[in-house]
This record gives C-alpha cells, sequence and structure tokens, in this order.
C-alpha cells in the first residue's frame, strides 16, 4: 500500500489538506475542553497563564443530579445489550440451523426493521408503553430496541460461515442443539458479538429521543436527557458548567474509544461489512 | 428459539407501522370523545399546515446538503488516511472521534461555538473584523449551521466503510497501475470508484436514512427556530405528537416519514442491489 511509486506522488498539498481536516475536527472538542477546566471567565479567552480547576466540573455534578443519571444509562445499556445478545442470538441461531415454512418471508419481515427503527415510531411505541403502564422507566425506554434486526443479521451471516463439521462431530459427541450453540458457536462469534457489543453500547448510551419522550423524572432519565434537562432550564448561560456537564456525559465513551481506538474502529468496520 | 425475539419486533416494528396507517385516517381521542373515523382529515390538514411544508423542504435541504458533503468528506478521509501519510494515526483518531460523542454533547459544543458574542466563530470573525453574526438565531443561516454539525459528526462514521473497502483492494492494482504510468485522479476515477461503489451505496443509503432520523440537535440547538427554519419532519413530528398531543395528525406525518424509508429501501432492494455485488 505504500510503495514508492505512489508515495512520491502523494503531495505536500494532501498532507497540509488532511491535518487541516482533522484539526478542523478535534478542535470543538479542544475547546470543549479548555472551557470546562478554566474558570468561567476564560471560558471564550485564551490565556497561557489561565489557571485550571476542576470547579465547574464539581459544580456541574452537584446542580443536577448527574450520579443518578450515570446510573441510569448504565443500567439501560447493560440491560438493552444482554437482552439482545440472548434474543438475537436465539433468533439467528433458529435461522441458521432449523428448516421450516416461511423461513425467508420471516427472515425479510425481521429486516424491515433495519429501515423502520423504533425511533420514527415514537407516537404509537409511547402509547404500547402507556398501556403496559412502563412509561418512565427504564424498561420502557429499551424495550423497543431488545430485539435487534442488526444484530440477527449479523449473527445469521457469521453462523452461516461456520464450518459444518464441527457441527456434526458435535452431534456425533452426543452434544444437544442448545450445547452446539453455546460450545460450538458462540465461541466462533466472539469477534462479532464484541463487535455488535461496542456499537450497541455506544449507540444507546448516546441516544436521546425517544428517552426524552418516554422518560418525565430523575428516576429513569438517562445522561443524554439529563443532559438537556440540564442545559436547558437549570442553568443561565454558564457556559464553563454545561460544557463541563457535557464532557461528563461523554466521558466514559471517549476514554474508552481513545484506550482502545483500534478495538473500536475495527468493531465498527466489521460491524458495516456485511 | 425464535419467537422471543419476532414477538419483541412485531411489537415495537410492524404493529406500530400499521398502527400508524390506522390512527392517521382518525381523530385524536380526547378525554369526553372517543377516537373516530374522519378519512383524510389529517391528511388534509397536513396539506394545510405551513409548517409542515417548511419541515419537508428544510428536511430535503438538509438531506441534499448533508449527504454529499458528509459522503464526499469520509472518502477523501478514507483514501488520506490510507494512504502513506504522516501521523495517519492521529488523523483517523481525529476524524472518528465525533462518532462516539453523543449527539447531544456535540449540539451543547456546537452551540457554545455559534453563541453571538462570545462564542468561538464570533471571536474568529472579531479578529478579521467580520461583522457580529448571530448563527443559529438567523433564519438565513440557522438551518446551513445545523448542517454542519451533521456533517461533522457523520463524516468519521462513513469514512470506517470505505477505509474498510480500501483495505481489501489488493495493492498490486495500484502497483499495475503506477506502471502503465496511470495518474492518481485516472487511477481513483477508473480503479478505486468503480471498486468502492457497493460501499458508496451501502454509506448513501445510511446517510438517507439518517437525514431523516437525525434530531438530536435540532432539539438543543436551535428547538426548530427561529421561525420554523430549522425543524425537520421527524422534529415537527415530535412537536405535534407530544407538545400539542395531536395523535391523529402526528400519525399522518409518520406515515410520511415511513413512506420515505420504505422508498429508500424499495430503491435499494431493486435497483442500486443489481448494480452492486456485496
Amino acid at each position: 500500500m505504500s510503495d514508492p511509486a505512489f508515495q512520491q506522488k502523494s503531495p505536500v498539498v494532501d498532507t497540509l489538506a488532511a491535518w487541516l481536516l482533522a484539526i478542523l475536527w478535534v478542535l470543538p472538542l479542544l475547546y470543549a475542553v479548555w472551557t470546562a477546566f478554566h474558570p468561567s471567565e476564560f471560558s471564550a479567552k485564551f490565556s497561557l497563564f489561565a489557571p485550571l480547576t476542576l470547579e465547574n466540573f464539581e459544580r456541574a455534578w452537584t446542580a443536577a443530579p448527574f450520579a443518578r443519571y450515570f446510573f441510569n444509562t448504565t443500567v439501560l445499556v447493560a440491560m438493552i445489550l444482554a437482552a439482545q445478545l440472548v434474543l438475537c442470538t436465539l433468533a439467528a441461531y433458529a435461522f441458521v440451523r432449523y428448516e421450516f415454512r416461511g423461513k425467508n418471508i420471516l427472515f425479510a419481515l425481521v429486516l424491515v426493521q433495519l429501515m423502520i427503527m423504533p425511533d420514527i415510531l415514537l407516537v404509537e411505541n409511547y402509547k404500547t408503553m402507556s398501556k403496559l403502564g412502563l412509561i418512565d422507566t427504564l424498561l420502557g425506554i429499551g424495550l423497543p430496541y431488545f430485539a435487534s434486526a442488526f444484530a440477527i443479521f449479523l449473527l445469521r451471516q457469521t453462523f452461516k460461515g461456520i464450518p459444518k463439521e464441527l457441527v456434526e462431530a458435535a452431534t456425533m459427541e452426543g452434544a444437544s442443539s442448545l450445547q452446539i450453540l453455546c460450545r460450538v458457536y458462540v465461541p466462533l462469534a466472539k469477534p462479532v458479538y464484541v463487535a455488535f457489543s461496542l456499537v450497541s453500547v455506544s449507540y444507546h448510551w448516546n441516544n436521546f429521543l425517544w428517552p426524552l419522550v418516554v422518560t418525565n423524572s430523575v428516576s429513569s432519565r438517562p445522561l443524554t436527557v439529563g443532559l438537556q434537562v440540564f442545559a436547558s432550564t437549570d442553568q443561565g448561560i454558564d457556559w464553563s458548567i454545561i460544557t463541563a456537564a457535557t464532557l461528563l456525559t461523554a466521558a466514559p465513551l471517549l476514554a474508552a474509544f481513545l484506550l482502545f481506538q483500534r478495538q473500536f474502529v475495527q468493531s465498527f468496520m466489521r460491524a458495516g461489512i456485511k | 428459539m425464535l419467537l422471543p425475539a419476532l414477538v419483541l419486533l412485531v411489537a415495537f416494528t410492524h404493529y406500530p407501522a400499521v398502527a400508524t396507517i390506522i390512527d392517521s385516517f382518525m381523530s385524536t381521542p380526547k378525554p369526553n370523545r372517543p377516537s373516530v373515523f374522519v378519512g383524510l382529515d389529517n391528511y388534509a390538514s397536513m396539506i394545510e399546515d405551513p409548517i409542515f411544508w417548511q419541515a419537508l423542504r428544510n428536511n430535503l435541504w438538509f438531506a441534499l446538503a448533508t449527504i454529499p458533503l458528509s459522503v464526499g468528506l469520509a472518502l477523501a478521509m478514507a483514501l488520506w488516511v490510507n494512504g502513506p501519510m504522516t501521523g495517519r494515526g492521529f488523523l483517523r483518531m481525529a476524524y472518528f472521534t465525533p462518532t462516539v460523542l453523543p449527539m447531544i454533547a456535540v449540539a451543547n459544543i456546537w452551540l457554545f461555538f455559534y453563541t453571538p458574542t462570545y462564542g468561538l466563530l464570533e471571536q474568529i470573525g472579531g479578529v478579521f473584523g467580520l461583522p457580529s453574526q448571530n448563527w443559529l438565531g438567523d433564519k438565513s443561516t440557522a438551518l446551513a449551521s445545523i448542517t454542519v454539525v451533521a456533517v461533522w459528526k457523520e463524516a468519521g462514521f462513513f469514512m470506517i466503510f470505505y477505509l474498510a473497502a480500501l483495505q481489501g483492494i489488493s495493492p498490486s492494482l495500484r502497483e499495475a497501475a503506477a506502471i502503465e504510468g496511470a495518474g492518481r485522479w485516472f487511477f481513483f476515477r477508473r480503479v478505486l470508484w468503480p471498486l468502492l461503489m457497493p460501499t458508496t451505496i451501502f454509506v448513501l443509503v445510511n446517510a438517507v436514512i439518517n437525514a431523516f432520523r437525525m434530531v438530536d440537535h435540532v432539539v438543543v440547538m436551535t428547538r426548530g427556530g427561529p421561525d420554523n427554519a430549522t425543524s425537520l419532519l421527524l422534529y415537527h413530528l415530535y412537536e405535534v405528537g407530544f407538545k400539542y398531543w395531536d395523535q391523529g395528525y402526528a400519525a399522518a406525518i409518520t406515515v410520511v416519514l415511513l413512506g420515505a424509508l420504505a422508498t429508500v429501501a424499495l430503491v435499494q432492494f431493486f435497483v442500486l442491489d443489481k448494480k452492486a455485488h456485496y
């Protein structure tokens, strides 16, 4: 990929453009970091001698129940992921291992969800949730996402690629259907599970509109909604504190990303190519 | 084994999609007046609703701007990061970072950027002696401002798919082209671009869906204002459904959105998939 002939032709202009774009891309974030770590009088003034401070974070943390929001988001994300992994593994396994009538139609019906995400159907889903009495609960936020067409699709593709010989060998040994799933399929699909988990966690950590609609109290609000409530009502326009709260919200994912960059990029890649 | 997943899928995708279509022909239930069949009334009020048309227009402009920009930038980013470039690791990280941030956080950061008198843009403008500009408060710039945010957020995500595709292309092709004396542009147009076609289609479909689905930044930055200049379809739907509680009308708007997505799906299935082989 880095043959010399090409290297010569990769001109300085390209490198400059690439770097310029990269700087443009990180600038908003750097600016946010600057604002959050400095006293508010420096929020838009740049000076080398501006004192560093954590006060903005402290004030944000105490001004709104962020601890509770963090807890809610963590539980929510974990619950959704666990449900997705179990339900979608079973569904994908059924699609791969068994022949039954209408299988293709059923699979096509599953794929419909790739196009029509729960976000768009929020009015009807809200009605369903209120019938179930799940408004303003974490289960209510998570339930529409438990069965993920994306996960079923991804796992089905992966399971299909697993050699028949392995399954036959396991059957000879007298392994039951469930044992085959747990001992053969799941371990071999591990990279896909990791990839899907990362994508799912970052999606639901960041999800906003549906949680905004279904929740109306501190006890069930996830971080994103909490941040919005905080930024729009509780504060005047103290940007330092809002920015600190914003960074706080994004921090866990951002830190994970910076630490496991390669893993993240590869997971998103793997999830994208089918 | 299939059952639990299927039940949930039907309950939260197929049932609501069908129910929406039925509800769009019904009136909004009131405490003392149950919902009745009203035929096309909801659609009639939609046609007479200037905000709906504006949201639709805004959404089309938003799509027309974000899709080519973010996909084009994504391709450029991928080509750069894939080539022999100084500091590739940093570049890749810089481009991809917005993807892992919540849109809500991104919007808050950019909101501060755009703030009149003390936002960063204003300060940079001030250095060059430009007049003060209220980016989000001015009807003529508000939609463009939120478009920029969407592009910033999305481009790095799409880059990943191009990067994956580029890494699957054999380096010997490039060597062969170099021996033949093909220029860089020629090589891109005649070799890379056709090979990247399936990726481009995949990315485009995602970009179209996202253009109709992204509203988080609107909620944070403008709430559809000023004067509905930044209201997108899904945002309008959210307002009608959960601020005015007009369920019948909200259902009609949902049907329009569903129609748009179904069109994308059909185009992809019948037209594009024939041209691209995964």
